[in-house]
């Protein structure tokens, strides 16, 4: 079974994934795309009914702590590191008009 | 004795004796840096000028008694996935050109706290994503053994560093291999522990729940030494163990012991089969040999399940890539396009330039198996897949003490040889992936070399908690 990628995917897929990609990319990305997918479809030669999908391999509970903060004030070191800084603050373009 | 032939446990003892100085160390380290860093290339950042000074900080504790414990005033070379407070951290991706982060990860601060100096920040495949460290931003690592062949990945560039004498040890992050395939490809000892024996915090993350932070080390006296100083339990990463608390014992240094006498090994008939490259399949057996002539018992069985943990692990290794990528936003930190109009604009040209290849593909892939649609097809098969891997690993060590395999199905490829075939390189990763999955702790350690001179791997596979178990078949098969 092939799977084939059409452009509509291709495009819904670069919205999830922020991702502005060229014609050239877009080609590659659903080639690419639909062999890995063939290649994972391997997967349902197994019967896995009545199995737990299993997302963390050690019984380890939900690790809750006070709501305390207990590191300083990093904010100046913080901003630093932002590609736009004003006043304090992180810089982003114009979310509305 | 030249100083740069030392182990790290064996430097440190040397300081302690006042035969050599932390500072010396550090000195002979950054000129083997200056002699082969243009051939390997196995550092992406690295201030010699403050790990001259750290180093001298270090001496002045040590010689006050301040610092004594056995990795004191040994110069370390750390993942540039792992965060250093200070110092550039870039993920090997140009989105983090600039990144400065404002803390230490956990191991690193461990390690620190025990007295080892960090030399600089190694070269990986971007985001830890390839298994040959040729996806990085800032070139490509090379292979010290042979500099036309890759040094394997995503840790390339700190098994290269050991390898070359460019350190003296380093940390590197295995989420499928990433330590113990680069360690195989440049004849250095590398171990994945146990999920959660060592804090991620202040990892970079690629697929949280299969990353392990774990040592690269010249040997396996080293090696456990090392693993010692970065376990530790930590409130900061909500997966972090308490092995102490649960008595899992982690003085794994306890377990340098020359002797596998009644050791049950098994060996999977499953590794073994096509695609295994002749000489590493007569290098790994003839290991199993030498262990079962040490008085281990070696047996075949079939693991069965293997060759489904490749395609379950790169639907879940994507999938919670393409969340973690998320934050490289261009908002926050690091790279930010310099031309768009208006804020998902910016989004999107800040991460289409900012990410290489590779790192791309797997965000679409992981995007799409998470997809309204397809989530249960790919997502929710696949960690169902991991349940019976994990199973079949629970079957074979109700038998056995350790599972015994090759670490990669061929030496080191040639550069360029890997890149234009992905599934290809995926592929490689065949043995070593499914311990990821699992949770396990695995090792790898030198056993020979090919007729091309290249460094072929040996790899043990312990169940939960059990590297100590590794230590001692390792040390013991070092031995020889």
């Amino acid at each position: 079974m092939a799977n084939v990628i059409t452009d509509e995917t291709i495009e819904y897929v670069g919205i999830l994934a922020k991702l502005a990609l060229s014609e050239e990319e877009k080609e590659q990305a659903k080639a690419d795309m639909g062999r890995m997918l063939d290649y994972i479809d391997k997967l349902a030669e197994l019967d896995t009914t009545g199995i737990e999908p299993m997302s963390h391999v050690l019984p380890v509970q939900n690790v809750f702590r006070e709501d305390v903060v207990t590191n300083g004030d990093e904010s100046e070191k913080t901003l630093k590191n932002a590609p736009g800084e004003k006043d304090n603050m992180f810089m982003v373009p114009k979310t509305f008009e | 004795m030249d100083i740069l032939a030392y182990s790290a446990v064996e430097l440190s003892a040397a300081i302690k004796q006042g035969t050599v100085t932390a500072v010396e160390a550090m000195a002979a380290v950054l000129s083997r840096i200056d002699e082969r860093e243009r051939d390997i290339n196995a550092y992406v950042t690295m201030d010699r000028e403050q790990a001259l000074k750290a180093a001298a900080a270090v001496q002045e504790k040590i010689e006050k008694g301040e610092l004594n414990g056995v990795l004191a005033g040994v110069p370390v070379a750390v993942k540039d996935n792992l965060c250093t407070e200070g110092m550039r951290t870039t993920c090997s991706s140009k989105i983090l050109e600039n990144f400065v982060p404002t803390f230490s990860a956990e191991a690193v601060v461990n390690l620190e706290k025990a007295g080892a100096v960090v030399i600089g920040k190694t070269n990986m495949d971007e985001f830890a994503m390839g298994s040959t460290t040729e996806t990085s931003a800032y070139g490509v690592t090379r292979n010290p053994w042979n500099t036309d062949h890759v040094p394997g990945g995503s840790s390339g560039g700190s098994a290269a560093a050991v390898a070359a004498g460019e350190c003296y040890f380093a940390l590197g992050s295995d989420t499928g291999g990433s330590i113990r395939q680069p360690a195989s490809f440049c004849g250095v000892v590398g171990l994945k522990p146990t999920y959660g024996t060592v804090s991620r915090y202040g990892l970079v993350a690629y697929g949280s729940s299969l990353d392990q932070i774990g040592p690269l080390t010249k040997n396996v006296a080293d090696c456990a030494a090392v693993l010692e100083v970065i376990a530790s339990h930590d409130v900061k990463d909500a997966t972090s163990i308490n092995r102490k608390e649960e008595n899992k014992d982690t003085d794994f240094t306890a377990a340098l012991v020359d002797d596998v006498k009644g050791m049950k090994i098994g060996i999977p008939r499953d590794y073994f089969g096509e695609g295994l490259d002749g000489e590493v399949k007569d290098a790994v057996l003839a290991a199993a040999k030498q262990l079962a002539a040490k008085g281990a018992v070696v047996e075949e069985f079939d693991l069965s399940l293997v060759a489904y943990a490749i395609p379950a692990y790169y639907t879940i290794a994507a999938a919670e890539a393409s969340s973690n990528l998320e934050r490289f936003d261009g908002i926050k930190y690091g790279y930010r396009a310099a031309s768009f109009e208006g804020l998902h604009d910016m989004y999107k040209k800040t991460r289409s330039e900012g990410f290489g290849a590779e790192v791309k593909r797997r965000i679409m892939l992981g995007s799409f198996v998470l997809s309204s649609g397809y989530y249960d097809a790919y997502y929710l098969k696949a960690l169902k897949v991991k349940a019976m891997i994990k199973n079949a690993f629970d079957d074979a060590f109700a038998k056995y003490d350790l599972i015994l395999g090759p670490v990669a199905p061929t030496t080191a490829p040639k550069q360029g040889e890997s890149l234009s075939d992905p599934l290809k390189m995926y592929l490689g990763d065949i043995y070593t992936i499914s311990v990821n999955l699992a949770g396990l702790p695995a090792i790898s350690l030198p056993c020979g070399k090919d007729s091309k001179g290249l460094p072929i791997g040996l790899q043990l596979i312990a169940d939960s908690f059990q590297e100590k178990k590794l230590i001692q078949a390792a040390y013991t098969y070092e031995k020889q």
